[in-house]
């Protein structure tokens, strides 16, 4: 029997998001699930009823109505109290939770008997990147975070030479480079401001610098990744170092926007009051961690203040006050995970605990709180760049274009044993002792030369000629033993000045070759570095 | 020196040069390789000139010739241009060849050491074989310097009925060499020999005329070959295992990078000996009735600064032009500059790109361009899709598209570089005139190219200039 998803209005003040767009409601219908929707939820996001019913949701009249007829609940927040009293007992909630940080609402939630999906439990892991909420959401802070800062900042972001005088391009400086702070940076060097980024996790600095900011580096040495992609809290010589860094920043800048979280925890406070006061009137501050303390000691959570002349943006709502864009991004963020939770595309959701994405999700399953999941099995950064480093290099080697360990056809195999088996055979038939010798190393040092060659890298194709040619003027060993051999008996009608002659010019020749082939492969050589 | 230190000298100079060709398979021992290689060879002329074979008398005349020599050598080696690199292996060929022919001559009429019955027959014919390979080694290697310099067209000269010509040529060598075995004395051998040394002459000769410009790289490799198997058959014929050895590990190895290129080419090893193009002149004609039609897009300097600017990865991919304008280093500063800004440049190498194989690579690496940026064909045409801007800098035959798509282009079935899957590819070229292999290129009439007409260094540099401001 196809379960209903039922999408309520957002009740929280302010809130504007909806949980579910019509675009997806189509989907979810095709995933073999009931939509209701109740009436007037989209609205605050662009989103009317009648676009829902468009798209083949039932609009319920009440949120009584429509948690009564639903088996599955998407939310954007938390619900409240009220709200979890009239879920039917036994049914699914997704939405936002919080687990840590709301310990009675977990209570209740579990006292209804339900199961809980939690958006901010997501692991942070590759393949659940397309349901990573915490992530589209944070981007869209990221982007409306430059925009409001933009809004209540009184110049231009871009420098600008006008024929009224020149604008100075803005400053801004970025705390913590995760998705928020990657989106921030984006957006203001697009708006043409000279962007800096900090962050305790040194390996973000080439994301940093590819999307056109500056890393500022804090002069300190800790690694300060934590598992699954996030930061960690860190010793207290390198929050001191920070400060600093931090202060120096301040004086500089016109614009600092924050968003150092740490799961968990309330937001470290790196923006000090002296710091604010050391700021250009005017300035503005936009901190994204405001609803967990913020990370300026004078922001107000969710509100704009001004002190020492500086605006302080502390709003909480961010990607509410994008609701639109919001909502969409969110919705594709449940419709992924609802196809994860029912692979049979029949409309009924499994909250199968053997895959890890569902189980890192799962905070309450039927009435039975199962947060905290085991820890996710791998952390998205390398712990140390050198065991990345190791397998390219043998991918490489391997990945070698000629093919060397590709077998030859088995026909030309018979050939060529055929004509070599004739070949030796000959030899052996017809040379005398003392040749065989000489053919044996021959034969050998074929083979090694081919050994030796095989693998050799494209790249060092010229060298390699260069130096088998200089090498190749051993023959001057067959020059100097003709120069003046001694002699011995029958010497009698021997052409001494001839010999002499010839010997010396190949003897000079080969000199060249000899000299000129090592020098020159030096040469070549110390020029190949990395 | 007694007899038996010189051999040991001599089992320790050929390990030398095996560990100087093994260190040479990777840029991390290269220069060990090259430094391996000196102390050999060093080793081995001392222990020769110090040993049991050559008596005081000679020592004024070897310090003398090895003087003179090295010092040419040494000079011409700093001299060298990199973009020169080629030539002057080329050239470098045909001295060991004619050092060959001329040990084989000397010791032909050397009557010091006598031998009889198959030892006689052996070691003659083992003077016949030095002296062709020797002389075939010298003759080439001078066609192949001539071409390779420019002096000699690049386009292959195709005798006709040349296979019959190398088949008659091999005929005689071999009759000659009958008559050189009967030969009761050395006047009488002295006749055949000088025969034979001519027809190999002329046979190298027409082997390299005949081969075209495309095929250089895998020529000047063989010739590297030829010497080796010189020097190998130079030590059967003075029974020295050192020169046995030596000559055969750079024969063998000479002959497996040539078959390497082949393979990367697509091309048969023995086509390419045979020389000209492919099966004949047949394909040439072919592809001149099938001109690719449209029309080019011309672009300038600064909109080719304005587009690798606001491009997120570029691939650059050097061809033989790159060497001839000495380009290599402003291609390094447009790639720094670039890398500054974030772009992701990579460079492509085909293997066969430029006159040598590896050619490219030197190149770069003398512009300092590190070498981690820089990728084999393999690597990377999987990635020309999802790369912005594809810069084409002096190439042609190895971008061609109709490698990939047109069956009856002489070089169809050759890998080459799908520059044409990127957003846009840029290809700087002095001219619309088409490549070595004398093949159109239908990659300069699609949609998403543009050609930037000029020399190349001239036109890098502005846009250097362009990418700065």
């Amino acid at each position: 029997m196809p379960m209903t998803i039922g999408v309520p209005r957002e009740i929280f003040a302010g809130e504007k998001r909806v949980a579910t767009v019509p675009e997806v409601v189509e989907k979810l219908v095709k995933l073999g699930f009931g939509v209701c929707v109740e009436t007037g939820a989209g609205a605050a996001a662009n989103f009317g009823d009648d676009a829902y019913q468009a798209a083949g949701a039932r609009v319920a009249g009440s949120a009584a109505e429509l948690m009564a007829a639903s088996d599955i609940i998407f939310k954007v927040r938390a619900p409240t109290a009220e709200e979890i009293a009239l879920m039917k007992p036994g049914s699914a909630l997704v939405s936002f939770i919080w687990p840590a940080q709301n310990p009675e609402l977990m209570q209740q939630l579990a006292g209804g008997r339900l199961t809980v999906l939690a958006m901010d439990s997501v692991p942070r892991i590759s393949r659940a990147q397309k349901m990573d909420a915490l992530s589209s959401m944070a981007n869209i802070a990221g982007y409306r975070a430059v925009i409001e800062a933009a809004h209540h900042f009184g110049r231009f972001f871009t420098g600008q030479i006008t024929a009224a005088g020149k604008v100075p391009p803005a400053k801004v400086f970025v705390i913590g480079a995760g998705v928020a702070g990657l989106a921030a940076l984006g957006t203001a060097v697009g708006l043409g401001a000279i962007v800096r980024a900090n962050d305790t996790r040194p390996e973000v600095a080439d994301q940093v610098k590819s999307m056109g900011a500056e890393f500022v580096p804090v002069d300190y040495q800790e690694e300060g990744s934590g598992v699954g992609g996030y930061a960690k809290v860190m010793s207290e010589g390198f929050q001191k170092a920070q400060l600093e860094t931090f202060a120096k920043q301040a004086k500089d800048v016109d614009i600092i926007i924050t968003t150092a979280l740490i799961p968990g925890k309330p937001a470290p406070k790196l923006i000090t009051a002296e710091m604010v006061r050391s700021m250009r009137p005017g300035s503005v501050i936009v901190d994204l961690a405001a609803e967990q303390g913020g990370n300026c000691e004078l922001t107000v959570p969710g509100e704009v203040v001004v002190r020492e002349g500086v605006t302080i943006i502390g709003y909480t709502d961010l990607p509410s006050r994008l609701a639109k864009q919001a909502s969409t991004l969110y919705s594709n963020n449940l419709l992924r995970l609802t196809e994860e939770l029912c692979k049979t595309k029949d409309g009924v959701i499994n909250v199968n605990f053997d895959d890890e994405v569902i189980r890192g999700t799962t905070v309450i399953k039927e009435g039975v709180v199962t947060w905290p999941p085991p820890p996710p099995r791998l952390s998205a950064a390398p712990p140390q760049a050198k065991p990345a480093a190791a397998p390219a290099v043998a991918a490489k080697k391997s990945g070698h274009g000629h093919g060397a360990g590709e077998p030859a056809s088995g026909k030309s195999v018979v050939i060529l044993f055929g004509v070599s088996a004739l070949l030796f055979w000959l030899v052996g038939a017809f040379a005398p002792a003392s040749f065989l010798a000489h053919f044996t190393v021959f034969v050998l040092a074929c083979f090694i030369g081919y050994m030796v060659i095989w693998n050799v890298t494209p790249a060092l194709h010229t060298p390699l000629m260069s130096v088998t040619n200089a090498i190749s003027s051993i023959i001057a060993v067959g020059a100097l033993i003709q120069v003046a051999p001694p002699l011995s008996g029958a010497t009698e009608g021997r052409p001494d000045t001839l010999i002499l002659g010839l010997a010396v010019a190949a003897l000079t020749l080969t000199a060249v070759n000899m000299f000129g082939g090592f020098a020159v492969t030096r040469r070549m050589l110390a020029m190949f570095r990395k | 020196m007694s007899a038996n230190i010189a051999t040991m000298a001599y089992i320790a100079a050929t390990i030398l040069f095996i560990l100087s060709l093994g260190g040479l398979s990777n840029p991390e021992t290269s220069r060990r390789g090259n430094l391996y290689g000196i102390v050999g060879m060093t080793i081995a002329v001392l222990a020769t000139a110090l040993g049991p074979r050559v008596t005081a008398a000679g020592i004024p005349w070897i310090v003398g010739s090895l003087v003179v020599g090295g010092s040419v050598g040494l000079y011409a080696a700093r001299k060298v241009q990199m973009t020169q690199m080629p030539e002057l292996v080329a050239i470098m060929h045909s001295l060991v060849g004619l050092a060959a022919c001329l040990v084989g001559y000397a010791s032909y009429v050397d009557t010091s050491i006598a031998f009889a019955g198959a030892e006689k027959t052996i070691h003659e014919v083992e003077i016949y074989i030095g002296i062709l390979i020797g002389a075939v080694t010298f003759s080439g290697s001078v066609i192949a310097f001539g071409k390779l310099s420019g002096k000699i067209g690049g386009k292959p000269l195709l005798l006709p009925a040349r296979h019959w010509l190398n088949l008659a040529g091999l005929l005689m060598v071999i009759w000659f060499g009958a008559k050189f075995l009967q030969a009761h004395d050395i006047q009488a051998g002295m006749m055949p020999l000088m025969v034979m040394t001519v027809i190999a002459l002329l046979f190298g000769i027409h082997m390299v005329m005949a081969i075209g410009g495309a095929d250089m790289p895998v020529v000047v490799s063989m010739l590297n070959s030829y010497s080796g198997w010189a020097a190998a058959a130079t030590g059967f014929m003075l029974s020295n295992d050192l020169l046995i050895v030596t000559g055969a590990l750079v024969g063998s190895s000479g002959a497996i990078l040539s078959y390497i290129m082949c393979r990367a080419m697509n091309r048969n090893f023995i086509s390419v000996i045979a020389g000209g193009f492919g099966t004949g002149g047949g394909a040439a004609p072919a592809a001149a009735g099938e001109q690719p039609a449209g029309e080019v897009t011309a672009i300038s300097a600064a909109e080719t600064a304005e587009l690798l600017r606001d491009s997120k990865s570029v691939i650059i991919v050097p061809g033989y032009g790159m060497a001839v304008a000495q380009a290599q280093h402003t291609v390094y500063e447009i790639t720094k500059l670039l890398r500054e800004k974030g772009v992701n440049v990579r460079f492509g190498i085909h293997p066969v790109a430029g006159r040598m194989p590896g050619h490219m690579n030197v190149l770069l690496a003398e512009a300092k361009v590190p070498y981690d940026i820089v990728f084999e064909m393999d690597e990377l045409n999987d990635d020309f899709p999802d790369t912005d801007v594809s810069m084409v800098i002096g190439a042609n035959d190895i971008v061609n598209p109709a490698a990939e798509d047109d069956p009856t282009s002489p070089i169809a079935g050759m890998p080459v570089l799908q520059v044409w899957k990127a957003k846009t590819s840029i290809v700087m070229k002095r001219s619309m005139a088409s490549g070595y292999a004398g093949v159109d290129n239908p990659l300069f009439y699609k949609e998403n190219n543009r050609m930037l007409f000029g020399d190349a260094k001239k036109m890098l540099d502005e846009v250097l200039v362009a990418l700065k401001s």
